[in-house]
């Protein structure tokens, strides 16, 4: 193998000093920009400050997993194709892979881990109740989908299920159930045909 | 009262009184008028008969899943069988994964077997302990051990004395095993897990974000991996360029990670160029940075497009015969009425919504992982092999997976992390993007077959011409094995069941030149949409009902010695004596599925029914598809299945892997498609590699579970064959063309 070691693994403005001292990085146009784009963020997460150092550039994702240790929140695509990775910003579902931090400002960001008030959230009680995820993995997304649609709309007709959900892929194809779940939960926590 | 006051389990207790749990909840135990209702002993005590089980003196028990949870429900199915026979309250069990270790016995979670081979060893494994607490219960009452019953983690006599599992736990520890005869397993009948609904052991885990998959393992002080693998399989690096990658913050080391050509292992990485950073941006953005110059190799030329017509060339002449009765050559040349059709599938990804991924450390000459995994004993070999290791020193963690589909048995991606987990010092992270996925896959064979079905004037069927070529995955790591195998073969074509005197299944060679492997159901995908179709228009030129038509052609019930076909015949490595291939059983899902879509009732206009019946893992199932066209769009109103799997341990789960299947039918027949052009693969993520939305899938699906007290039987991939069909001679109902080609395209 062959292996390269950067010398710059420490934070940037030490890498600034570095590469203006010794020159070694001034054929990369892309050196000045990186140093800016560091920066500070606080913003509202589950109803309570937090504060992350990032690139500004960094999806929400990343920040939620990789700065932040909130697992909840999955990675499926990195192109806001799947939905496994939404969340709220100010209620409404958007795939934090493709959030920039930079672009959550003052909105209010809420996760799987931040929808219930008590114990369950009662779209997480119905979905128990229907028994819908297989593997789970895009649960998580597909939950806060579901969520955001009916916080909207407490009654939702399959097109408006159809329409709420076609972001969100379930591989194992609980689709059936999803369904069902989110008419349960509209109903508060009843079974619908 | 007292039994209230007795049942409250140890933890519950110690929620509620803080101050000297033990010595009260003593004091209560010597307060019953039963001097003998004992629940909880000895705390030390761990009565573990067998590698699967633990019982601890709280009465607590531990049952470890040994096979892979990648959303079928084993994870509780398997260790639900264990619990009904030994007795226990479902509530005081938790459900350990287990590391890799052939210790478990086979842990190669694939192929539908696991229910199949560890049924009959999870109920001795229940019903031997359950045995060994009833002979320590019997000792310390001193009655005779047949006057002592299990039941819901108590052992009782007909005294009506009661000692519980936790007291029992470290007398039944000192025991010796008890004989074979000794040990009775329950009648079906007293069965109180089997067969009813057990939710999953990760449910409310799942439902609230805190159920760990590959990614979520957090190692204090890792970094994140990506690699940049060659386009082409085969292919390697020839030059590149680091600097640029070396200058995004948070980068920490770029280097060149070994390609082994091609063919390849199927444990082994594709090499490439290895990207370190602090965190999975950094990494991403590293990546993105790298320039590098390939070197594309054997297979640079691949197009997979032209390759199905070249092998379509070769299923259009004589193969090498693989199944023969009659002179099927001559019949089909006699014969007045004929169906011939060619059937095209392309290359397909798993696409599992969790990519591959995994977690390593290497310390002090040992090395520990957390992977999402099939298959935990290959991954602990392959790294151990990798890494120049001894097995011993390789542990191999377990996490949830986020979905499988043969995917991840392969452990290349679980050795990767290894080895740069070795090589960068650090403890590493390896994510795969979902690009990664889906053009660096173990791809599902593409395939071309032609089908000749000839009959007499009566409509009698006399001869049956199936010739299918497609690349073995063998051929994926040795180029000399691109003939079919008889267990890839015996996928539909070789255990064709209809009552045809004159048969001939025939293959060709091909080669793989991407990394083919095996996706849910594998061969059985190709050939089951073929036969399904092909049986379709057979039935249309017979002038009878599709339905009715199979059960015709079936004949009469009957257990057909498949091996006396063909020596290539393979039963799903059972043996046929002890899972025979019945016609009675395959005759009765038909006929269910016919009775549960309500068959040959009227429809609206522009919408049908079509159905297609396939044996595969050793279920029966046939599957009826409602489709409806709306303004040239395909939907799909029902789904209805009728299976025989044998016991249907967990059915609420069997059915959920049935909904599923459908789904994953309804990507193979509407959505999905890889192409190669160039050795490359042309498709990347959800945009270009599609699956079936919510918006694709049927909108119910209704399972209908032959109640069974026969051996039980693969679920996991059955449903997936007869669902392409199905939908296929369903919209032949409605637009009166045929399709011969999948995915489908209007």
């Amino acid at each position: 193998m062959e292996l390269w070691v950067s010398l710059n693994h420490i934070n940037a403005s030490k890498l600034s000093i570095e590469a203006k001292k010794n020159g070694r990085f001034s054929t990369h146009s892309s050196f000045s920009d990186l140093i800016q784009l560091m920066s500070a963020y606080k913003f509202n997460l589950n109803q309570k400050e937090v504060e992350v150092e990032a690139a500004d550039d960094t999806p929400l994702l990343w920040i939620l997993r990789d700065n932040l240790g909130m697992t909840g929140t999955k990675f499926g695509c990195g192109k806001a194709l799947c939905g496994a990775c939404t969340v709220h910003l100010d209620g409404q579902a958007v795939r934090s892979c493709s959030l920039p931090i930079s672009a959550v400002g003052e909105k209010k960001i809420t996760t799987i881990e931040g929808i219930a008030q008590g114990d369950l959230h009662p779209v997480q009680k119905s979905w128990m109740e229907e028994d819908v995820p297989q593997c789970g993995y895009c649960q998580s997304g597909q939950i806060m989908s579901a969520v955001a649609l009916l916080n909207t709309n407490d009654n939702p007709t399959d097109d408006d299920i159809d329409q709420a959900m076609a972001g969100n892929i379930c591989r194992c194809g609980t689709y059936v159930r999803i369904r069902k779940a989110i008419k349960r939960a509209a109903k508060g926590g009843t079974h619908e045909g | 009262m007292k039994d209230k006051i007795f049942k409250i389990d140890r933890r519950t207790f110690l929620k509620t009184t803080s101050i000297s749990a033990t010595g009260l909840l003593l004091g209560m135990q010597f307060s019953c008028t039963n001097t003998s209702k004992k629940l909880i002993g000895d705390p030390a005590a761990n009565f573990s008969p067998n590698v699967y089980l633990n019982i601890n003196g709280s009465g607590d028990v531990t049952i470890i899943a040994h096979r892979s949870e990648m959303g079928t429900g084993i994870k509780t199915s398997l260790p639900l069988v264990l619990a009904d026979e030994l007795e226990v309250d479902w509530k005081k069990v938790k459900v350990v994964q287990a590391v890799g270790d052939a210790k478990y016995g086979d842990q190669n979670t694939d192929g539908s077997y696991s229910v199949r081979m560890f049924y009959p060893i999870m109920r001795q494994a229940g019903a031997t302990a359950r045995r060994m607490l009833e002979q320590a219960a019997a000792n310390e009452w001193k009655v005779d051990v047949n006057e002592c019953k299990a039941s819901n983690h108590e052992v009782v006599n007909s005294n009506g004395d009661v000692l519980g599992f936790g007291y029992l736990a470290d007398k039944a520890s000192l025991l010796p095993l008890p004989e074979a005869e000794d040990v009775k397993l329950k009648s079906p009948k007293d069965f109180k897990f089997i067969g009813k609904k057990t939710s999953i052991v990760d449910l409310e885990d799942i439902v609230t974000g805190k159920a760990i998959f590959g990614l979520d393992t957090h190692l204090e002080g890792a970094k994140v991996a990506l690699v940049k693998r060659p386009p082409v399989a085969g292919g390697k690096v020839k030059s590149y360029k680091p600097e640029a990658a070396m200058q995004i913050a948070g980068v920490q080391k770029v280097f060149t990670m070994e390609s082994p050509g091609f063919p390849i292992q199927l444990d082994s990485p594709l090499g490439g160029v290895v990207v370190v950073a602090d965190n999975t941006w950094a990494a991403m953005k590293g990546r993105d940075a790298l320039e590098v110059v390939w070197e594309n190799g054997v297979n640079a030329n691949y197009d997979s497009a032209a390759y199905i017509e070249s092998m379509m060339g070769k299923a259009k002449v004589s193969g090498k015969v693989r199944r023969g009765q009659g002179e099927t050559a001559k019949a089909l040349k006699a014969s007045t009425k004929k169906v011939q059709a060619d059937y095209r599938v392309h290359h397909l990804s798993h696409a599992p919504m969790e990519t591959p991924c995994a977690m390593a450390q290497v310390t002090e000459g040992k090395v520990e992982v957390w992977a999402p995994t099939q298959e935990p004993q290959w991954a602990r070999s392959a790294v151990a092999g990798a890494l120049g290791m001894d097995e011993k020193d390789v542990t191999v963690n377990v996490t949830l997976l986020g979905g499988g589909f043969g995917r991840k048995s392969k452990p290349d991606y679980v050795v990767e992390a290894a080895l740069i987990a070795k090589e960068s010092g650090f403890p590493i992270k390896l994510l795969w993007t979902r690009e990664d996925d889906i053009q660096h896959d173990y791809y599902h064979a593409n395939c071309a077959q032609h089908i000749s079905v000839g009959m007499d004037e009566s409509g009698k069927v006399n001869s049956w011409l199936h010739r299918t070529v497609f690349p073995s995955i063998g051929s994926t790591s040795n180029a000399k094995a691109n003939e079919p195998s008889g267990s890839e073969l015996s996928q539909g074509v070789l255990d064709l069941p209809y009552d045809i005197p004159n048969v001939s299944c025939e293959s060709n060679n091909a080669n793989a030149q991407v990394r083919v492997g095996w996706l849910r159901s594998v061969a059985n995908i190709n050939h089951a949409f073929a036969i399904g179709c092909t049986l379709d228009e057979v039935a249309e030129k017979r002038g009878v009902d599709p339905a009715q038509n199979l059960l015709d052609l079936l004949g009469s019930d009957r257990n057909i010695d498949m091996a006396s076909y063909s020596k290539d015949f393979w039963n799903y490595s059972e043996k046929l004596e002890e899972f025979p291939w019945s016609t009675a059983r395959f005759r009765n899902v038909i006929e269910e599925a016919r009775r549960i879509s309500g068959w040959g009732k009227e429809m609206p206009a522009g919408s049908a029914m079509g159905i297609a019946a396939h044996r595969s893992f050793l279920s029966y199932v046939a599957c009826v598809v409602e489709v409806k066209v709306e303004n040239g769009k395909i939907k799909i109103p029902k789904a209805y299945y009728a299976l025989d799997c044998g016991v249907a341990v967990n059915p609420e789960r069997v059915k959920a892997q049935f909904e599923g299947g459908a789904v994953f039918g309804a990507s193979i027949a509407l959505k999905s498609k890889i192409t190669v052009k160039n050795g490359a693969v042309q498709q990347s993520n959800f945009d270009t590699y599609e699956v079936a939305r919510i918006t694709d899938a049927p909108l119910e699906t209704e399972v209908y579970i032959v109640p069974s007290e026969e051996k039980p039987t693969g679920v996991g991939e059955p449903p997936v064959p007869p669902f392409a069909p199905a939908l296929c001679n369903a919209l032949y109902r409605i637009t009166g063309k045929r399709i011969r080609q999948l995915p489908i395209t209007m």
